[in-house]
């Protein structure tokens, strides 16, 4: 078995992946920056703003599909 | 004229192509590189202003002219031409280089027109070399170049009719900026937006495109989209309504990538995702953002083209492209998954690539102009093409479960395609300044702030997150996504063929009433004529004689009868 694909070594890269997660949150204190509209001016808000989009996008998708998906054979003469 | 017409790049292109479908072997190869490079040198020949005017009927045409935003593109078509020429050495097809050839020097044409009718010509001949490219990908993808071509023959008409509008209402010849203002202009706006992959006529990309062959498709990546992308620069810039068209093409995008199956539909879907930013940028139309629209193009195209490779790999070495039949594959192509990912990390805009110096352009012309819901879009877009195409791309493809195949990097003239690329898109990501500098305007921005890596390392990080977290949610089906195409495919088809039904069943009823009434009437002669008829009968001598006895007697009796 590769050893990337061990439950062990994905255990590892998923402890690394969190704390790089909370590196950049803690990074974010530690440069200037210039918020332009007030929201943005949040705390931690490219990360929860982002996680969010995503979580949006993909139920939405999931919604639209329930109603669009068909068997991938549907156009076959 | 002539000289000028001897440094055009794009005739060039397109005259190498058509040389290319006659010789073979090495003189074949030695073409495909050889043409493209020469033509990228012109490029760089063709001054600033106008050359090559040509009469045709009561109008001048003006066949080349030379300009920092003709150039930035005629370079960019130019270098996928070498590029993808070299990836697809060992494509089998002999049409289908050339015909790519023809398209791209086709496009190199459109961006140096002067004139919209010049723009128009080369417009057309790309709607014909594309569509040779996906016909060359095989039987199966016979009926999508037809819908292909329906499409944009349909698009050429509409532009046709805008352009002669123009004309009739007193518009210069030259094309250059203007408003969509009277319904001339708005034809050519909207013949504009078909070839850009714009509502309602987004399914022909992922519909045409990925049925060409593993390298026929990198090609088409490249072209037509990202000559719309020019046009609409050059013609309407800082027309609102692309804003919102923008917006729609980018969130388009990234929900039916998020729901398909196939991964070059995959990143077909992706590519109306990102010519969605670029078109963005065209509305919101200040220097900086029309800046950003070009040079994401020219960053777009690279990195696209390296996606499109690596998918182009995996199905040149299995033969598959569903995500549920691939995966694993990073254990025996180490090589294709490494420059796969770099392509994915730069379409997603991270950090050191070049999405990331090329698309905040447009998100920060955003905020400067205080457009807070685009900008917030543009953001939360920004998570998704991560989502779609960063990760979900390498992950169903090279990582995910074992699929067990265990197939090669594939050869060198492809491999090196894929890391010539690859360089590009971290070179240009690290050293931005000369893409910078050959911008249509002049730059007056820094990507790497602080707060800009750090921010868009959190966007992205958690948009990561999210994608692992639901990555049941994400799991691909043997399904395909409904899209506007259907109202062609479907119900277009289905309204054309009950008409056919109900049209052939009224010929054959009134066939059959006429067969019916012939019919009789042959009964009719048949009963007096046939051989047993009365007409035809053979009568007995005797019959006759008293017949003509009769015949006299009448005759008599009427001589007799006084008068």
């Amino acid at each position: 078995m590769h050893w990337l694909v061990r439950p062990e070594s994905i255990r590892k890269l998923w402890i690394a992946f969190i704390a790089i997660l909370a590196l950049t949150v803690v990074a974010e204190f530690f440069v200037e920056s210039h918020p332009h509209f007030g929201i943005d001016a949040l705390p931690a808000f490219n990360a929860w703003f982002g996680f969010i989009g995503c979580v949006i996008l993909v139920f939405g998708s999931k919604l639209l599909g329930m109603w669009l998906k068909r068997p991938d054979d549907y156009y076959d003469e | 004229m002539t000289n000028d017409m001897m440094l055009h790049p794009g005739l060039l292109l397109i005259a190498g192509g058509i040389l290319m479908a006659f010789v073979r072997g090495s003189a074949r190869s030695a073409l495909a590189v050889i043409v493209p490079a020469v033509a990228l040198f012109m490029v760089w020949q063709v001054g600033d202003g106008i050359f090559g005017r040509v009469g045709f009927l009561d109008y001048t045409l003006e066949f080349v002219r030379g300009d920092r935003l003709a150039r930035i593109f005629g370079t960019i078509f130019t270098l996928m031409a070498l590029v993808g020429g070299l990836f697809a050495l060992r494509q089998e097809s002999r049409i289908e280089v050339p015909a790519a050839f023809v398209y791209a020097g086709s496009a190199v044409g459109a961006v140096f027109a002067g004139d919209l009718i010049t723009l128009f010509l080369f417009w057309e001949l790309m709607a014909v070399g594309s569509t040779l490219v996906i016909w060359a990908g095989g039987a199966s993808a016979r009926a999508a170049s037809m819908r292909y071509l329906m499409v944009h023959l349909f698009g050429g008409v509409i532009l046709m009719a805008g352009i002669t509008g123009h004309v009739v209402d007193g518009g210069s010849l030259t094309f250059e900026a203007m408003k969509p203002d009277s319904l001339a202009h708005w034809l050519i706006l909207i013949g504009f937006l078909i070839n850009a992959g714009a509502p309602p006529f987004s399914a022909w990309l992922p519909d045409a495109y990925p049925e060409a062959s593993w390298s026929g498709t990198v090609f088409l990546s490249a072209f037509t989209t990202k000559t719309a992308v020019y046009v609409l620069l050059r013609g309407f810039p800082g027309t609102e309504i692309l804003i919102p068209i923008g917006l729609y093409m980018v969130f388009y995008g990234i929900v039916y990538a998020i729901l398909e199956n196939d991964m070059r539909r995959i990143l077909a879907y992706s590519i109306i995702n990102q010519v969605g930013f670029m078109v963005t940028g065209i509305g919101i139309g200040t220097e900086m953002a029309l800046n950003g629209a070009a040079a994401h193009a020219f960053a777009h195209i690279i990195y696209k083209a390296l996606l499109l490779m690596s998918a182009g790999a995996v199905l040149y070495r299995t033969g598959k492209r569903k995500c549920t039949d691939l995966g694993g594959l990073f254990q025996s192509m180490p090589l294709t998954t490494i420059c796969g990912t770099i392509g994915a990390l730069a379409i997603s805009a991270f950090p050191f690539t070049s999405g990331f110096v090329t698309k905040s352009m447009i998100s920060q012309s955003a905020a400067n102009e205080h457009m807070m819901i685009v900008w917030l879009l543009l953001a939360a877009a920004s998570a998704g093409v991560f989502l779609h195409a960063g990760i979900k791309f390498p992950w169903f493809v090279f990582f995910q479960k074992d699929s067990g195949m265990r197939p090669k990097d594939p050869p060198s003239s492809m491999s090196w395609a894929m890391v010539i690329f690859s360089a590009f898109c971290i070179v240009v990501g690290c050293y931005p300044d000369p893409l910078y500098a050959i911008l249509p305007y002049p730059v007056d921005y820094q990507p790497y702030t602080g707060a800009h890596v750090v921010f868009q390392l959190q966007l992205l990080l958690f948009s990561g997150l999210a994608f692992f977290l639901l990555l049941n949610y994400l799991k691909r089906t043997l399904t395909i996504t409904l899209d506007l195409d259907w109202f062609y495919r479907v119900l277009g088809t289905g309204i054309a063929s009950g008409l056919a039904a109900g049209t052939s069943s009224a010929l054959a009823a009134s066939a059959r009433g006429l067969a019916i009434r012939l019919g009789a009437f042959g009964v009719g002669l048949y009963r007096h004529y046939g051989p047993t008829g009365v007409l035809a009968r053979t009568w007995l001598s005797g019959h006759m004689v008293l017949w003509v006895a009769i015949l006299l007697l009448g005759y008599l009796v009427l001589f007799y009868v006084p008068d």
